[in-house]
């Protein structure tokens, strides 16, 4: 079922937590709220959920207006960070509560909500634990246990808040892979919550990118790593450096000389540069360019990553090279420059708030709009 | 020497923290001092009166009634308290209210007043002419001078067993629990019986026996409002003093062994059906 949010607005006292926030989730979409503690993500979850109630706006669900109904009326799963499984209970029992508690005339007959139990934990690939209690299943079974129970009430959007974030790394990955499999064999509408971007990108069919109680981009996981449209994105979506630089004749100046990077129909004014540390070249001779002392260099899996101070007050940069490249430049003077890259402006600076970059040097790195 | 070396290990596994020797020396002596002594005595003395002796002064008729109301009484009242304890608990973790921190040290009030005071005021107010008893009076009800002012006593007693125990981990309830059988549709009712209260029945079966082994050891509250009439309010521990004044101490040794067996029965089912439902649901999310 679509879920369709509109100008949410959510106050704890007088903490504004949600300001006029907007988000149309598409049927049978998987989508990420991705942000920082504090952002809002969570509130927003609950508020479709109708844990919490909203101090202005309203949310549909398909043409209903659910900010009305009850959480009980609005027919959802959630499932919690903690799992929240009824303890004294058996992984059966669990599983079936939501059925359980209907009322009498739409209750399905007892020998079918046990059936429909016993299909949902073979979905979670967990048969044969249904006498189990939760607290003789590890982390990521109690938490299949909570998805399944969350399912059995054939919810109109399953709602997931960290839904892995109390599990250890290795099950947390084959936990991903395995609800983006059930996701699609059941299709249901399903919003997650999660902080960890390699996770929302990996995962959601969109991702929704939110600060401060607000939403800042809402897009593919492409377009939210390849087009970053807030230095906040950009510096929240995977690595990035950013330097404080200078326009002027078009060129884009840092400290004291150019570095080869054209943004031609810019005004002049001050500006930051954002480049990912893998979207660089090593250059030889330095006509144009970043030049920098080389100070730390760090294995990490395929890759160096290189720290190089450029002087000054500037903060030190990372990039990243293929290790045999790198062997070389230990403790050395490197010159380099983005092949990627984006210029982003305070609204004081320029009108236009930010600037798409193009590639000076290499063609095949086009950034665009 | 293997079963040796077995028992050895099953006795004294390899621990970070030190001291076991000492400790379960000293454990072992003061219970022995304190408890294993004066019970064996007990029993001495009760094993000197032969075995039909014993049963005649254990089943005497007015033993059997004591007993019967030392035990029915003190069930009763572990009951009410096992109710009204969790209402009470529930009040105090759950809502946030003036005076929350007076009522919260109210509660252990029972504990620390002597059970006379308790008794005697218990009985001015449920007396035909105190002001509760007063009240009841006309429509037929009589607390005081019956079996029903023994459970009164007994509940006041009692009342902090149940709080204690069960409070703790009332606070421990994930609210996310709630919501969660909120969020599969069950209303708050269902909440209640479905979910919250089976959570609680470990710690109120605790806090039940608690309640149940004060209330049948009970005496000097208990003697005030009780009335005391042989066969009818008359609670076991009176009836041992009575023996004990006549100078039968064989009667009352034998009264006090059939408490004594009778209070192990009952602690030790309420224990089993305790840990049982511990097992299936502890240190679990």
């Amino acid at each position: 079922m679509e879920v369709r949010v509109q100008n949410i607005r959510k106050e704890f006292g007088r903490y504004p937590a949600l300001e006029d926030v907007s988000l149309d989730i598409r049927s049978g979409e998987l989508i990420a709220l991705l942000g920082p503690s504090g952002s809002g993500k969570t509130t927003l979850l609950r508020l479709i959920a109708g844990l919490e109630s909203p101090t202005e706006g309203t949310i549909f669900f398909g043409n209903e207006d659910a900010s009305q109904k009850s959480v009980q009326q609005r027919n959802i799963g959630f499932v919690f960070q903690h799992y929240a499984l009824f303890r004294h209970m058996t992984v059966l029992d669990n599983i079936s509560f939501g059925l359980k508690v209907r009322p009498a005339n739409r209750r399905p007959p007892a020998a079918e909500i046990r059936r429909r139990a016993l299909d949902l934990l073979e979905l979670v690939q967990l048969s044969g634990l249904e006498k189990r209690y939760p607290a003789q299943l590890s982390g990521g079974q109690r938490q299949r246990v909570a998805l399944a129970r969350a399912m059995a009430v054939e919810p109109n959007v399953l709602l997931l808040d960290e839904p892995f974030g109390a599990l250890d790394a290795q099950v947390r990955k084959e936990l991903r892979k395995w609800l983006r499999e059930i996701h699609d064999r059941t299709g249901h509408t399903t919003v997650f919550v999660t902080h960890d971007q390699e996770e929302a990108l990996e995962l959601a069919d969109r991702v929704v990118v939110m600060s401060k109680g607000a939403i800042e981009q809402v897009g593919t996981p492409d377009d939210i790593y390849d087009h970053p449209v807030s230095p906040f994105v950009y510096g929240f979506i995977g690595q990035s450096n950013c330097l404080d630089v200078t326009l002027a004749g078009g060129e884009i100046w840092f400290e004291d000389r150019p570095i080869g990077l054209r943004a031609a129909n810019e005004p002049d004014g001050p500006a930051t540069l954002y480049f990912r540390p893998h979207d660089i070249e090593l250059l030889d001779g330095c006509g144009g360019c970043l030049a920098g002392l080389v100070t730390a260099s760090r294995r990490v899996a395929g890759t160096r990553h290189l720290e190089v101070s450029l002087g000054g007050t500037q903060p030190s940069v990372e990039i990243e090279l293929p290790p045999e490249r790198a062997s070389s430049t230990d403790h050395s003077r490197v010159a380099f420059r983005p092949t990627r890259w984006k210029l982003y402006r305070e609204a004081s600076d320029v009108a236009a708030a930010s600037v798409q970059a193009q590639t000076s040097a290499i063609e095949l790195a086009p950034t665009g709009t | 020497m293997a079963l040796r070396a077995r028992m050895r290990w099953r006795l004294r596994q390899p621990s970070v923290v030190p001291g076991f020797g000492l400790a379960l020396g000293v454990t072992l002596t003061w219970l022995t001092l304190i408890v294993l002594i004066p019970i064996s005595g007990l029993l001495w003395r009760s094993s000197g009166l032969g075995w039909g002796n014993f049963m005649a002064l254990a089943f005497d008729e007015r033993t059997v009634n004591a007993l019967t109301i030392s035990f029915g009484t003190a069930f009763a009242a572990a009951l009410v308290n096992l109710a009204f304890g969790v209402i009470l608990a529930w009040v105090l973790v759950r809502y946030r209210f003036p005076g929350k921190r007076v009522i919260d040290a109210m509660v252990d009030l029972p504990f620390a007043l002597p059970t006379a005071v308790a008794g005697i005021a218990l009985t001015t107010l449920y007396a035909p002419n105190g002001w509760i008893g007063s009240l009841l009076e006309p429509l037929g009800i009589r607390i005081a001078f019956t079996p029903a002012g023994i459970v009164v006593a007994l509940v006041f007693v009692g009342l902090p067993f149940v709080v204690r125990t069960v409070q703790p981990v009332m606070e421990e309830i994930d609210k996310e629990v709630e919501e969660a059988a909120a969020t599969l549709g069950a209303n708050r009712l269902q909440t209640i019986t479905r979910v919250l209260l089976p959570g609680l029945l470990p710690a109120g079966l605790t806090g039940f026996a608690l309640a149940f082994a004060r209330g049948v050891g009970e005496y000097g509250s208990v003697i005030f409002i009780a009335g005391n009439l042989p066969y009818v309010s008359e609670i076991a521990p009176l009836l041992i003093v009575i023996r004990l004044e006549e100078f039968n101490y064989a009667a009352a040794t034998a009264i006090a062994t059939v408490m004594l067996f009778l209070s192990f029965l009952m602690l030790l089912v309420i224990n089993t059906i305790q840990s049982w439902s511990r097992r299936r649901y502890s240190n679990g999310a």
